[in-house]
């Protein structure tokens, strides 16, 4: 089995996996770490085809360098959201 | 064979973090084996030769995103626990026949793909001395895929923008302990001075705007937990100008090579250099300002 293709399917085995979490857990922060994960999965693929040539495809790496930084500033966003929807249902109680 | 094992345990590692992190007892220990998920990821990048992403990963994915999470928990407070167990069989055996097929219905799909060439490569490699830089990743994205960064950066803008509008998220910090505070001193300018040699080395190697960015932002993250700085109001005007700087100047770039070069974002021929170093600068300065602000951010409390 080739390189790009063990870890081509180690990234559809963790968004795989990513996806059961968003799925089956209530938390919220529970899933938001879910997503991620599965974010991670998909870059792992498009790293995995970047390196079907040596040097690898420059044009997947950049696209997961930009992918990085959107996913940070989605999980803040989300983050936020999901302490004001704690917060809010705190002050229902 | 020897590689094929060290992969193999990697994947391993991996996975079972990943897992861990999703199906954790306590949100606590989730979030803790998150952080070091994203470690183990940076070198998997390492390993698969993405420099420039071991290096981000590190810093944005494992440290930046950490902080969110735990100051997230620490706002959550103790949310009732064990919602879910896996002791339970039916279930586990339910999403076995479901997610087993789709996995299969994936590789099958996605295998050819790994086969096959792209010409991509090549047309980046050949353009590269026309690009004003000399490493590939940084071609992409400060030169043929200028789009995806300037609209990147934009995005950054806008999750400040809606974390903002959200309302004051204050900030408990306990009483840093001595060590962090002796540490963080002298941890600081050498931050600085990493960050510094990642963005000029971008130019030539792995490294550029991004993951300085980042470094900076953790820097300044680790020293706002030592109360080493004051806190980071959004309403200081200079940070604000600083959170623009990166978009605005890369607009008036692209909207001036729009008007009086030959389109939007094409550098003139011999100018590409210093602009993309500019732009470099100004995007750095941003990424680390928004990137603070988003983890460490605080808005003063209206008076009572």
């Amino acid at each position: 089995m080739s390189t790009p293709l063990f870890w081509l399917g180690v990234g559809c085995v963790l968004w795989l996996l990513g996806l059961h979490g968003l799925l089956t857990l209530r938390n919220a922060v529970r899933r938001i770490i879910a997503i991620n994960l599965m974010g991670s999965g998909v870059f792992l693929v498009m790293v995995a085809l970047a390196i079907r040539e040596r040097p690898g495809d420059p044009v997947l790496v950049a696209l997961v360098v930009t992918g990085l930084v959107v996913a940070v500033s989605a999980t803040a966003l989300a983050l936020r959201l999901s302490g004001q929807l704690a917060r809010a249902r705190k002050g229902d109680a | 064979m020897a590689e094929g094992l060290f992969d193999l345990v990697l994947a391993g590692l991996l996975l079972m973090l990943a897992g861990g992190a999703l199906y954790g007892r306590s949100l606590y220990t989730s979030i803790l084996l998150f952080v070091t998920f994203g470690l183990v990821l940076a070198l998997v990048w390492a390993r698969l030769g993405a420099v420039d992403l071991a290096l981000a990963e590190a810093a944005i994915g494992a440290g930046l995103t950490g902080a969110l999470l735990f100051a997230a928990l620490a706002r959550q407070g103790r949310a009732p626990e064990g919602e879910f167990d896996l002791a339970c069989r039916r279930r586990g055996l339910a999403a076995a026949a479901v997610l087993l097929p789709v996995l299969w219905l994936m590789l099958s799909s996605l295998a050819p793909l790994a086969e096959r060439d792209s010409p991509l490569p090549e047309l980046a490699l050949a353009a590269l001395p026309h690009s004003g830089v000399e490493h590939p990743v940084t071609a992409v994205l400060l030169n043929y895929r200028a789009w995806d960064t300037l609209l990147e950066l934009a995005v950054l803008l806008l999750a400040l923008l809606g974390a903002r509008q959200l309302g004051s998220g204050r900030l408990d910090t306990a009483r840093p302990w001595p060590q962090l505070r002796a540490w963080n001193a002298h941890l600081a300018p050498l931050l600085v001075l990493v960050g510094g040699f990642l963005l000029w080395r971008g130019s030539s190697a792995p490294g550029g705007a991004f993951q300085a960015g980042a470094l900076l932002a953790a820097g300044v993250v680790s020293l706002r937990l030592a109360h080493l700085l004051p806190p980071l109001r959004w309403s200081f005007w200079p940070l604000r100008l600083l959170v623009l700087l990166g978009l605005a100047l890369f607009l008036a770039v692209a909207a001036a090579g729009a008007w009086l070069g030959q389109g939007w974002l094409s550098y003139p021929a011999g100018w590409a250099k210093p602009l993309i170093l500019a732009i470099e600068v100004a995007a750095t300065l941003s990424i680390a300002a928004s990137l603070s602000l988003l983890v460490v951010g605080e808005r003063r409390e209206p008076a009572p």
